[in-house]
């Protein structure tokens, strides 16, 4: 499961890496940034699963005491609670920027902003 | 069981992996409105796959902001560019 | 063309180091030394039955007020950059019409959702779910209400009111930690209580749900910035 899930996340992160270099229109490149993100998630959240164990929540069925050997390491799911959080926000901004860059030039396309290219 | 949820998983990382490429490739009118909610979709099915991970807490933070508020926020800025759809075929003839 | 074969080859390098990753990559028998004390010692020392709350409001708080932080930043930079620039066009859009299921369905649909909001950060200690989660579904409910009046005006007043206010009564609880307990954003200042109750694990309902109010607020201003926007031709 652990290799299906990591297999997943790379090949989502290659297809969001492969649709930001090669679309022009920027909405485009943003949608594949986010894919690449949900990769790198999937990617750190199957690091931390191991087979057989439950959950970091305890409760009945999972006692403080065997918490030890029935829960999984919770410090990835900590670190993609996070990170989900900081995409949204990374996302919002560029979806901004984009959209002063479309009142500006009025197009999308990449190409066309060329005053840094050299 | 065991299995069953082997199978499922594999099923489910396929239509993860269907959803982005049509996200990253979809062409044509109306293109850019896939694009988005087929980029939601792919939130969307990675929570799921999060909750097979036993990790609970990551799926509803994922299934809310993934999959929700972002694809809405795209939505926003995409309804105020006029020819922001229509633009993708002219621009990717190379 | 060239440009399309330099992206190929770019990303079949990046897809190689990730090929020799998974192929090195051994699953972990036991926990590892973080993972251990985080396991053996949560339930005894913050009383969470939830290890994840545990870890993101007491152990690591610093770095989930880091990045409380930075999306405070996000929201303000996007409302600082949307009120640069031409503010003449003041022309009403052409709305579509909304249909009668929606402005009958949001006058019943919103409390109710918001109502949730409150219910998983409340819980955050328990069950799956917190500050984040609830922040995120009290602006799903904004954005209901958004939806069925487009050219409804958020009090952006209100709004950061709640987000300072929050922010505030968080960072001091933080200190308090440091007088009462002896760290930053110890949650023993209050009674742990007994495990597995409402109202237990000292401070953390309380600071999750500061942290779900605070996250909620910039969500809601973020939504309600990007809906402001004026229409490109």
């Amino acid at each position: 499961m652990t290799y299906i899930a990591l297999a997943t996340g790379f090949l989502l992160i290659l297809i969001g890496f492969y649709g930001a270099l090669t679309n022009r229109n920027l909405l485009r490149m943003i949608v594949a940034f986010t894919i690449a993100n949900s990769g790198i998630n999937v990617v750190i959240i199957a690091i931390g699963y191991m087979h057989g164990r439950t959950a970091p929540i305890l409760d009945a069925t999972v006692s403080a005491a065997d918490a030890l050997t029935r829960v999984i390491d919770p410090v990835p799911q900590v670190l993609v609670l996070t990170a989900i959080v900081i995409g949204v926000g990374v996302a919002a901004l560029m979806l901004v920027f984009a959209y002063k860059l479309y009142e500006r030039k009025g197009t999308l396309d990449i190409s066309k902003f060329a005053e840094l290219k050299w | 069981m065991s299995t069953l949820l082997t199978a499922m998983t594999v099923v489910l990382c396929i239509a993860i992996l269907v959803a982005a490429i049509v996200s990253i490739q979809v062409k044509g009118d109306k293109s850019m409105s896939i694009a988005i909610l087929a980029a939601g979709l792919v939130s969307l099915l990675a929570s799921v796959l999060f909750l097979i991970l036993a990790a609970p807490d990551v799926a509803m933070t994922e299934a809310a902001i993934g999959g929700g508020l972002t694809t809405f926020l795209f939505f926003f800025v995409l309804a105020r560019m006029r020819n922001g759809e229509r633009e993708y075929e002219e621009a990717n003839h190379d | 063309m060239i440009k399309r074969f330099l992206a190929l080859s770019l990303l079949v390098g990046i897809g190689a180091i990730f090929v020799a990753l998974m192929m090195s990559y051994e699953p972990d028998a036991s926990l590892n030394l973080t993972a251990r004390y985080y396991a053996e010692n949560t339930a005894s020392e913050t009383g969470s039955a939830n290890i994840v709350t545990a870890i993101l409001v007491t152990y690591r708080g610093l770095d989930t007020l880091g990045e409380v932080t930075v999306l405070f930043l996000a929201s303000s930079i996007i409302g600082l950059v949307l009120s640069l620039g031409n503010k003449q066009n003041t022309t009403l859009r052409k709305l579509v019409p909304v249909g009668e299921l929606l402005t009958t369905g949001k006058s019943y649909l919103a409390p109710i959702i918001m109502l949730l909001g409150v219910y998983v950060f409340v819980n955050g200690h328990l069950t799956p779910g917190g500050g984040f989660q609830g922040g995120a579904i009290i602006a799903s409910g904004m954005l209901l209400l958004l939806l069925s009046d487009p050219l409804k005006h958020f009090s952006h007043a209100l709004i950061s009111l709640v987000e300072s206010l929050s922010g505030f009564v968080y960072v001091s609880l933080g200190v308090l930690g440091i007088v009462l307990a002896g760290s930053f954003l110890d949650n023993r200042i209050l009674p742990l209580g007994d495990f597995g109750d409402l109202i237990s694990a000292g401070a953390i309902p309380l600071i999750y749900s500061l942290i779900g109010l605070k996250v909620g607020a910039e969500f809601s201003s973020m939504l309600a910035n990007l809906s402001e926007m004026e229409d490109l031709q």
